[in-house]
């Protein structure tokens, strides 16, 4: 994936978003084909703290110049964070989308099993290739 | 099959990210992204490739009587080297297309939407009738460029020995530029100074290549679609399809000042009943009160009830703002007014200001 960056230390869903575990806090956000697929984010509209989400379902919502496109979380639990900095400068998903997480959840019992089912960085790379 | 510009090769070459529009495959963006080509267009320059859009001539004994019938600014008062904005109406008074025409020497150019050509070109020729007038279609042999931006007279003046400084908005001239017989219009659709280009086909790269290298030092960029679209949108500049179409009349979209009601033309019975009693619907400006961004087709709602659309709308580059235009009934239309947007179900509040939102700075 010569043309898009890769986090090797996150996880990846098949919806484009990564997952790293932070102290046993799971940190979400938009991969790098994401963001590039995008164009410039104009807005998010993110969860609020005490929200529960739920694998595989929305949880945001990411407005770009182009369209409005739906964030799913990729594991399940209570929203205890949500990154504030992304209202004023949403420009950052695009110059840094690693770096640029949207929300923090606490994981419930099932964090392994989602995990399981997300991609390593080397499959989504793999992945988004096939989508090219 | 979708069409390509002489351009193609080279939006590809640069990294243009190309997308279907009105039948053709252009760019919708350059790798530096719309925000950055947006900027350089407010403060430097920009150029893009307009080659979709159609270009008619018209020429002959009759040429003025016909254009009075078929479209509704005065042409009258065109003296060669004029350039109007107008509309072609359909006898109920609702849109055909918006137009350009410029009066250039012995003819008449009229520029179309690239969606509407073929309609516009079977709509004018249904109307031909008894009129001694050529209609020919130049749209393939004339390429069509814009060089728009604070910074376009400058780049453009590197390429030519006719004094720019002197050509006024809404003029043109036919002159030699970058070596080529090139018509030039101070026009746009961006809401700044800036020249509508029309270069022979054959030389539109060469002609392309030559804009972008003269204006390197000005951060003269190549832009795409969605520029062109915020652009115009901050300038509320119609876009046809959007404010524009065959179910809406001039006077709800505002454009009441294209039309010159003291000679007759098609639709004119129509218009001036809809004058009379006033539109029921107008287009307005919206800012969102809370935050989120408006986009085309959201529903317009006071109430609960739904009362309009939206017909353009994003997160203004220029304002930082979230801005739409709507349709709402005339009694919900006053500046100040307040209106919700629907967004994925949720009413969100914007309140009805002032248009354009962006003031156009032309010279």
């Amino acid at each position: 994936m010569a043309k898009y960056k890769l986090d090797k230390s996150v996880k990846y869903a098949k919806t484009h978003e990564w997952v790293r575990i932070e102290d046993g806090v799971a940190v979400i956000g938009v991969s790098d084909y994401a963001q590039d697929a995008l164009s410039d984010v104009v807005y998010v509209d993110l969860p609020e703290v005490g929200d529960t989400v739920t694998a595989g379902k929305q949880a945001a919502t990411v407005e770009s110049v182009k369209a409005a496109e739906d964030v799913y979380a990729p594991v399940s639990g209570e929203v205890i964070e949500v990154n504030t900095a992304l209202e004023d400068t949403p420009e950052i998903i695009n110059e840094r989308p690693y770096d640029a997480w949207f929300f923090k959840v606490r994981p419930t019992d099932a964090l392994e099993q989602e995990l399981a089912a997300l991609m390593e960085p080397e499959a989504y790379d793999k992945y988004v290739e096939e989508l090219e | 099959m979708l069409q390509r510009t002489p351009l193609y090769e080279i939006h590809v070459a640069l990294g243009g990210r190309m997308v279907e529009f009105a039948g053709f495959e252009l760019p919708v963006q350059y790798p530096t992204g719309p925000t950055a080509e947006h900027h350089a267009v407010r403060a430097a320059a920009g150029l893009f490739d307009i080659d979709h859009m159609g270009q008619f001539e018209l020429a002959g004994p009759d040429v003025v009587e016909f254009l009075q019938q078929i479209q509704v600014w005065d042409v009258e008062q065109m003296a060669e080297g004029d350039a109007h904005y107008s509309l072609l109406c359909y006898e109920d008074g609702t849109v055909v297309d918006d137009i350009f025409l410029y009066r250039l020497s012995g003819r008449w150019l009229m520029v179309v939407n690239a969606a509407n050509r073929a309609k516009d070109w079977a709509w004018i020729e249904h109307h031909l009738g008894r009129y001694d007038v050529a209609l020919i279609e130049r749209s393939d042999d004339l390429a069509m460029l814009a060089l728009q931006g604070p910074k376009a007279e400058q780049i453009l003046q590197k390429l030519t020995d006719y004094p720019l400084h002197t050509v006024a908005t809404r003029t043109a001239i036919e002159t030699q530029i970058g070596g080529l017989h090139v018509i030039a219009g101070r026009t746009g659709y961006t809401g700044e100074d800036g020249f509508e280009l029309y270069a022979p086909v054959d030389h539109v790269i060469d002609f392309w290549n030559q804009l972008l290298e003269a204006g390197k030092e000005e951060g003269l960029l190549p832009c795409g679609l969605a520029a062109r679209d915020s652009l115009r949108f901050e300038a509320c500049l119609p876009l046809y399809g959007h404010e524009l179409s065959a179910k809406i009349n001039p006077l709800e979209a505002r454009l009441g000042w294209t039309i010159s009601w003291s000679k007759p033309f098609i639709g004119r019975d129509a218009l001036l009943k809809v004058r009379l009693e006033k539109p029921e619907r107008l287009l307005v400006g919206l800012e969102m009160i809370d935050k989120a961004v408006p986009r085309e087709g959201y529903p317009v709602a006071v109430d609960g009830k739904v009362i309009g659309h939206v017909t353009s709308g994003m997160k203004s580059p220029t304002l930082g703002k979230f801005l739409a235009m709507a349709y709402v009934p005339a009694e919900h239309s006053a500046i100040g007014a307040k209106v919700d947007v629907i967004v994925r179900g949720e009413p969100k509040q914007a309140v009805v200001v002032k248009r354009p939102f962006y003031k156009p700075r032309y010279k």
